[in-house]
């Protein structure tokens, strides 16, 4: 019982790291593009909410009506103003900038709300859970974040597949200029992509931080869960992500069962295998 | 008469000391079929470029319909109107042959979905590949993927077409069946600039041809003058100047 319950929580942990690796996942499978301060941006989006519920007491999860605008208005103008500017032939400048982004942002956190650790206090849904039966209990946060992953990659493949400019943005994917030649225009398409991903982010944020503490310098450890669960689903597969992002915690959860030491360490190690065995991820629906 | 629907003038481009347009004067009317060949290397290709706005000239200006696009981009030219299929289809392979067109007619034509999906559909009947609507692009044959990027050019709504060398690589009845396809194209009034070496399957299509030779133009008329014009004889058939 004790190793179906590590699976089942796993799985629900899975939900949270999809939503981390869900707008990593998007702004690549667009525009080729790694963003290094993925995480970085995560732990933004975190104390955006806490300084939010600090000062006027809401509920950490209405901080998402106002965190997940100004976030996916501040992804586009960031796109627009300084990432489109780092896009071309080379693929040092993204990584380099990105990078760059990652120390500057740690360090202004930092700056502005020291290395404490914190966390959003959510009251009785931050306990609250139920029995499935003896021995398995599920708690109602990791299962309301995990259905709120499935829903968030329900409805950005209902965009993909079913609007204007989700074509638009999957053309852009297949052939960045060829889609110029249809009247569209690229700056402005990646912008959208950054700032639908940067509102994944902010939802992100908001639940890594109820689920979890944070502080200024967790950023890039999010950013490896990140980048495996992208790798281990597949590019440019959001299904596949979110299945990569179960794997991740279902192995990393296994691991711990077995020793609390080995949590990590066991979800890098499924990681390696599975690139070892597959390169291309389990669901690939896009060449790199 | 109206005006052009296309005018280059005194256009002008160079790769390093390689010119490879020097000085074109064209003008296209509405509704004109517009035939260019020319060897090899000739500028046909940056030709297309110059006027789809992939590269921007040298010197020279380009109007479209009487404005000056000289600083507009690809994107910007292709909602005014202009559309380019290329030599090598570019599909979007991942996406299917119905939502290829979707894009053009959404974003290059500028309509809304209702609209650009009748608009789709008609230019898929049209076109011949509505059979294939749902098949992804990327598994498409040669001859469907050339008239998918025809008809993809054709959903962004262009009153002047720009096609490259859209016949190479066909069999004859295959290009009898695209040309038959032109054809009814050029009947809904669109105008047309067509680079092509399947010089019978151009003479079928178009009202006036030009000849290209080292970035400039040196011939333009009606088409069989055209083709057995001394210039173009020496051009093709290696004849001497002075023979």
């Amino acid at each position: 019982m004790e190793w179906i319950n590590a699976i089942v929580q796993g799985v629900l942990l899975g939900g949270l790291y999809a939503l981390f690796a869900t707008g990593l996942s998007l702004m690549f499978g667009v525009m080729r593009f790694v963003n290094i301060a993925h995480g970085d941006f995560i732990i933004i989006a975190a104390f955006a909410a806490f300084t939010l519920t600090s000062l006027t007491g809401m509920h950490p999860l209405a901080t998402l009506i106002v965190v997940a605008p100004v976030l996916a208005l501040a992804g586009y103008a960031n796109q627009r103003l300084i990432l489109n500017r780092t896009l071309g032939k080379d693929i040092l400048p993204p990584l380099l900038v990105t990078f760059g982004m990652s120390v500057v942002l740690q360090n202004l956190m930092l700056e502005a709300f020291t290395a404490d650790s914190r966390r959003l206090q959510s009251g009785a849904l931050e306990t609250a859970s139920f029995q499935v039966i003896d021995g398995l209990s599920i708690g109602v946060l990791p299962l309301l974040v995990f259905l709120v992953a499935v829903a968030v990659i329900w409805s950005l493949q209902r965009v993909f597949y079913g609007t204007g400019v989700g074509r638009l943005l999957r053309a852009t994917s297949d052939d960045q200029t060829t889609v110029k030649l249809m009247g569209a225009n690229n700056a402005h398409i990646f912008a959208i992509a950054t700032a639908i991903a940067s509102f994944v982010v902010a939802i992100a944020g908001v639940f890594l931080a109820m689920r979890t503490n944070f502080d200024p310098s967790i950023g890039p450890a999010r950013l490896l869960f990140a980048f495996e669960a992208v790798i281990i689903g597949g590019l440019g597969n959001l299904w596949g992500t979110l299945a990569g992002g179960i794997l991740l915690g279902v192995a990393q959860n296994i691991g711990a069962q077995i020793d609390p030491g080995f949590q990590v360490l066991f979800g890098h190690l499924v990681f390696l295998a599975i690139i070892a065995v597959r390169p291309e991820g389990l669901f690939p629906r896009i060449k790199a | 008469m109206s005006q052009p629907i296309l005018e280059m003038r005194r256009v002008s481009k160079s790769f390093g000391a390689l010119k490879v347009a020097d000085g074109i004067d064209l003008s296209v009317n509405p509704g004109q079929s517009l035939g260019v060949i020319g060897p090899n290397g000739a500028g046909k290709s940056t030709m297309f470029n110059l006027v789809a706005g992939v590269l921007p000239p040298d010197e020279g200006h380009v109007f479209f319909d009487g404005a000056d696009v000289t600083g507009k981009n690809m994107a910007q030219r292709c909602r005014d109107g202009i559309g380019r299929s290329y030599q090598i289809p570019h599909p979007f392979e991942g996406m299917s042959v119905f939502e290829n067109l979707l894009v053009g007619a959404r974003f290059g034509g500028a309509m809304p979905d209702d609209e650009a999906y009748a608009v789709s559909m008609k230019i898929l009947t049209e076109t011949e590949l509505l059979p294939k609507a749902n098949a992804l692009a990327g598994t498409l044959s040669l001859l469907e993927r050339k008239r998918l990027e025809l008809a993809r050019a054709l959903a962004t709504q262009p009153r002047l077409l720009l096609l490259d060398e859209i016949a190479g690589g066909l069999t004859e009845a295959e290009c009898q069946s695209l040309i038959a396809t032109i054809k009814g194209i050029r009947d809904t009034g669109v105008s047309i600039i067509w680079i092509e070496h399947v010089t019978h399957a151009l003479l079928a299509v178009v009202d006036s041809l030009m000849v290209l030779n080292f970035g400039m133009k040196i011939a333009e008329g009606e088409p069989r003058e055209v083709m057995e014009s001394r210039e173009v004889r020496e051009i093709y058939m290696g004849l001497d100047a002075d023979a």
